[in-house]
């Protein structure tokens, strides 16, 4: 089978943000990025159905040079290539802009499957996913904590977990875009030997003229949705904070909880 | 679980390539999964993680310098961050991996034949096959030149006779790079697990490197085939080429636990409160003790990236492994004094990492040549005068010196 996999590159989430001067973005400098967690999970569920099926893993991700890093590192992991959407043209973009390129990018190639994480860690508009399946015209399932490819490849079953701890199995006709959870695997480590073969595979730039994108048809200027301002909520304002003996404060906790929330 | 987001305070990442930043990141992560929640453990168990050894094979390693094979044949910088994460996890841990690499695969693959390659690289990398490296023994430590375990040629076969102490890995080895006084020199001998009249035995009551298998080995004329020498060992010259090797990824390691130490006490001083409720990080006295450590490890940082460079050139001699070997290890050993106090009494315990990291530095400040004797070896380097034996005969070569200039 072949398995595109889109990861997105996102801010480490051990690192301390800072909201950038112009109030529209987080302060990206002197930040360190990693693979947006659930991505990392569905390279591994991707790498795994192609070890088992045969075929290949090929990454997708959108951003600027640092991105290139990521991609190196799916490509240590088992990939056997990546492209690149490394245009400035495309950043910017909102869930559907993003998703669009994606999906046009996907399209170039023929693929059975399209797998990528069901949120990321940074924006978490959780719809990326969906635009590429719309795009493509594809079934499509969220939320996905199991997959399992069905015999003769020509479907895939898929276990959703939904709200208050109801799943779901359902089965979805290849080729399908699936979005995966953060566990539904427990993703392999980087062999050195992986690292130094990942050096000699493909990174392909490519920019939308490539995939027959107009530049208005991507990045920011095809965004319909606007950042007006990022911020952090103040905090303190209707936080109480208990100190002293554990036992009292559990005490103090559950005695709010009661009278004073009524949750409990 | 919390991740180790690294020391940098410096952006030495920028002296690095993608694939080694990339190398780091994999260990690091196998370190955080996979032995930090276990090691304080091991640690009051004195126990080796073994059931670790796997999967550190199938990462690569195991012999990561070494380009046939099929293994990864990474470069020595590379090779040296290894030795970082893997000493932030515990310096058991990398001693384990600087023996098998450095100590045992590193001989058999440069001083050994192509049979006793083919026979030991393959298993040694996977983790399958463990070896160590006894070159050190009850009377000899610095001074390995005085060595008493010997190998006599009989027909076919040697006849080696001795002991050896302080010995890593040595009752869980499956072959053993043994090094014995020959008529033409110190040689070095592959000796198997099994082979009659050879024995190992543990040494307890170790406050130190914990997590790691010491031993004694005992030689009572053992029957090693004629096939089971190393070909290309000559002299002590090759055993010191090992250690040269090992001592190299040890100037990286340490730093490895330097930076466990550092981190853990930043930590811990913004959050431990005293005195008006402000965290301890606010005092003056406690961020120069910060500060020294970060200012530490960082020189230290650019002087394993130095000699790594070098490495990677051949242009690295022996004394400028000794200079950061003999830094750097000081550098972890200081950083955990101060870690500890800034720690208090939490630094006695081992909720935190920083009193093991203390004592496991010890046996790192010693194996391995000692600091002082590595400050000897500098101090050779610079002056032209050896100073490792008493005065008197120091008299004489600097006398030697003297005239040799007159002339
Ligand atoms: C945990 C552990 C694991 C080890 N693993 C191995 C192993 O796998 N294989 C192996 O072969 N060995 C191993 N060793 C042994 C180690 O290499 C020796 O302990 C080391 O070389 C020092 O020898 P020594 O202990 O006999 O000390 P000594 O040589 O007796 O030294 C004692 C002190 O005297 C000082 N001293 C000695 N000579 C001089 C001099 N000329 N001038 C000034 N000061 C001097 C030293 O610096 C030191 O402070 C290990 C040791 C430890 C603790």
């Amino acid at each position: 089978m072949k398995i595109a996999v889109c990861m997105k590159q996102v801010p480490d989430t051990e690192a301390s943000l800072r909201v950038r001067k112009d109030s529209l973005w987080i302060d990206e400098e002197e930040l360190t990025f990693v693979i947006n967690e659930s991505d990392g999970y569905a390279l591994e569920e991707a790498l795994t159905i192609a070890e088992k099926t045969g075929g290949e893993v090929v990454v997708f991700s959108l951003g600027g040079e640092r991105v290139r890093e990521a991609l190196r590192k799916a490509l240590a992991l088992g990939a056997a290539r990546a492209v690149h959407l490394a245009d400035p043209a495309f950043e910017g973009g909102d869930a559907l802009a993003t998703g669009r390129a994606l999906a046009a990018a996907i399209q170039a190639q023929q693929f059975d499957l399209v797998l990528t994480g069901s949120q990321s860690g940074d924006a978490g508009f959780s719809s990326t996913g969906s635009v590429i399946a719309g795009f493509l015209g594809w079934p499509h399932a969220w939320l996905v904590m199991g997959l399992e490819v069905e015999d003769g490849k020509k479907a895939a079953k898929v276990t959703r977990e939904m709200e208050s701890g109801v799943n779901e199995i359902v089965r979805l006709a290849l080729p399908a875009v699936i979005e995966v959870q953060a566990g539904i695997n427990s993703p392999r480590y980087a062999s050195l030997k992986g690292i130094m073969q990942a050096k000699r595979k493909e990174i392909a730039a490519v920019t939308p003229a490539d995939l027959g994108l107009g530049a208005e048809e991507v990045g920011a200027a095809a965004s319909l949705l606007e950042t007006l301002a990022v911020f952090f909520p103040e905090s303190g304002k209707g936080a109480e904070i208990f100190e002293g003996d554990p036992a009292d404060c559990a005490r103090q906790l559950v005695e709010k909880l009661r009278k004073e929330a009524r949750v409990l | 679980m919390s991740r180790f987001a690294g020391v940098d305070f410096l952006d030495i990442d920028s002296l690095l390539t993608e694939e080694e930043r990339l190398v780091r990141e994999s260990v690091r992560s196998f370190v955080d999964d996979r032995i930090v929640p276990i090691i304080e453990e091991c640690h009051r168990e004195a126990r080796f993680p073994i059931e670790l050894l796997p999967k550190i094979g199938e990462l690569g390693l195991l012999g990561a310098t070494i380009t046939e094979y099929d293994l990864p044949g990474l470069n020595n910088v590379a090779y040296g961050l290894i030795m970082q994460e893997l000493e932030r996890g515990d310096s058991g841990l990398r001693s384990f991996v600087s023996v098998q690499g450095s100590l045992v695969m590193y001989p058999i693959h440069t001083f050994g034949s192509k049979e006793q390659r083919d026979r030991w690289i393959p298993p040694m990398a996977a983790g399958d096959a463990i070896g160590c490296f006894g070159l050190t023994e009850p009377d000899f430590g610095s001074n390995p030149a005085g060595m008493l375990t010997n190998a006599k040629r009989v027909g076919n076969e040697w006849l080696l006779n001795g002991a050896k102490q302080w010995i890593t890995n040595g009752s869980i080895a499956d072959v053993a790079v043994v090094w014995a006084r020959t008529e033409d020199g110190v040689r070095g001998f592959l000796v198997e697990k099994g082979t009659p009249g050879y024995t190992a035995t543990d040494q307890h009551g170790k406050f130190s490197l914990r997590a790691s298998i010491t031993s004694e080995l005992g030689f009572q004329d053992c029957r090693i085939p004629a096939e089971n020498v190393l070909p290309k060992t000559v002299g002590l010259k090759n055993a010191l080429m090992c250690l040269n090797q090992a001592r190299y990824g040890i100037a990286w390691g340490a730093l490895g636990a330097a930076m466990d130490c550092y981190t853990t006490a930043l930590e811990y001083s913004k959050e431990r409160k005293q005195f008006g409720g402000q965290p301890i990080a606010c005092h003056q006295l406690v961020q120069d003790k910060l500060v020294w450590m970060i200012s530490e490890i960082t020189k230290g940082q650019l002087l394993a990236v130095q000699l790594g460079r070098m490495k990677d050139e051949n242009r690295l001699k022996h004394q400028h492994v000794s200079l950061g070997k003999r830094n750097n290890v000081w550098v972890a050993r200081e950083c955990a004094k101060l870690a500890r106090e800034i720690l208090g009494a939490n630094g006695i315990v081992d909720d935190y990492p920083v009193i093991r990291h203390m004592l496991n530095i010890e046996s790192v400040y010693t194996y391995e040549g000692t600091h002082d004797i590595h400050g000897l070896v500098i101090g050779q380097a610079v002056t032209g005068i050896p100073a490792f034996n008493p005065p008197t005969v120091q008299a004489q070569a600097a006398a030697e010196l003297t005239t040799d200039k007159t002339r």
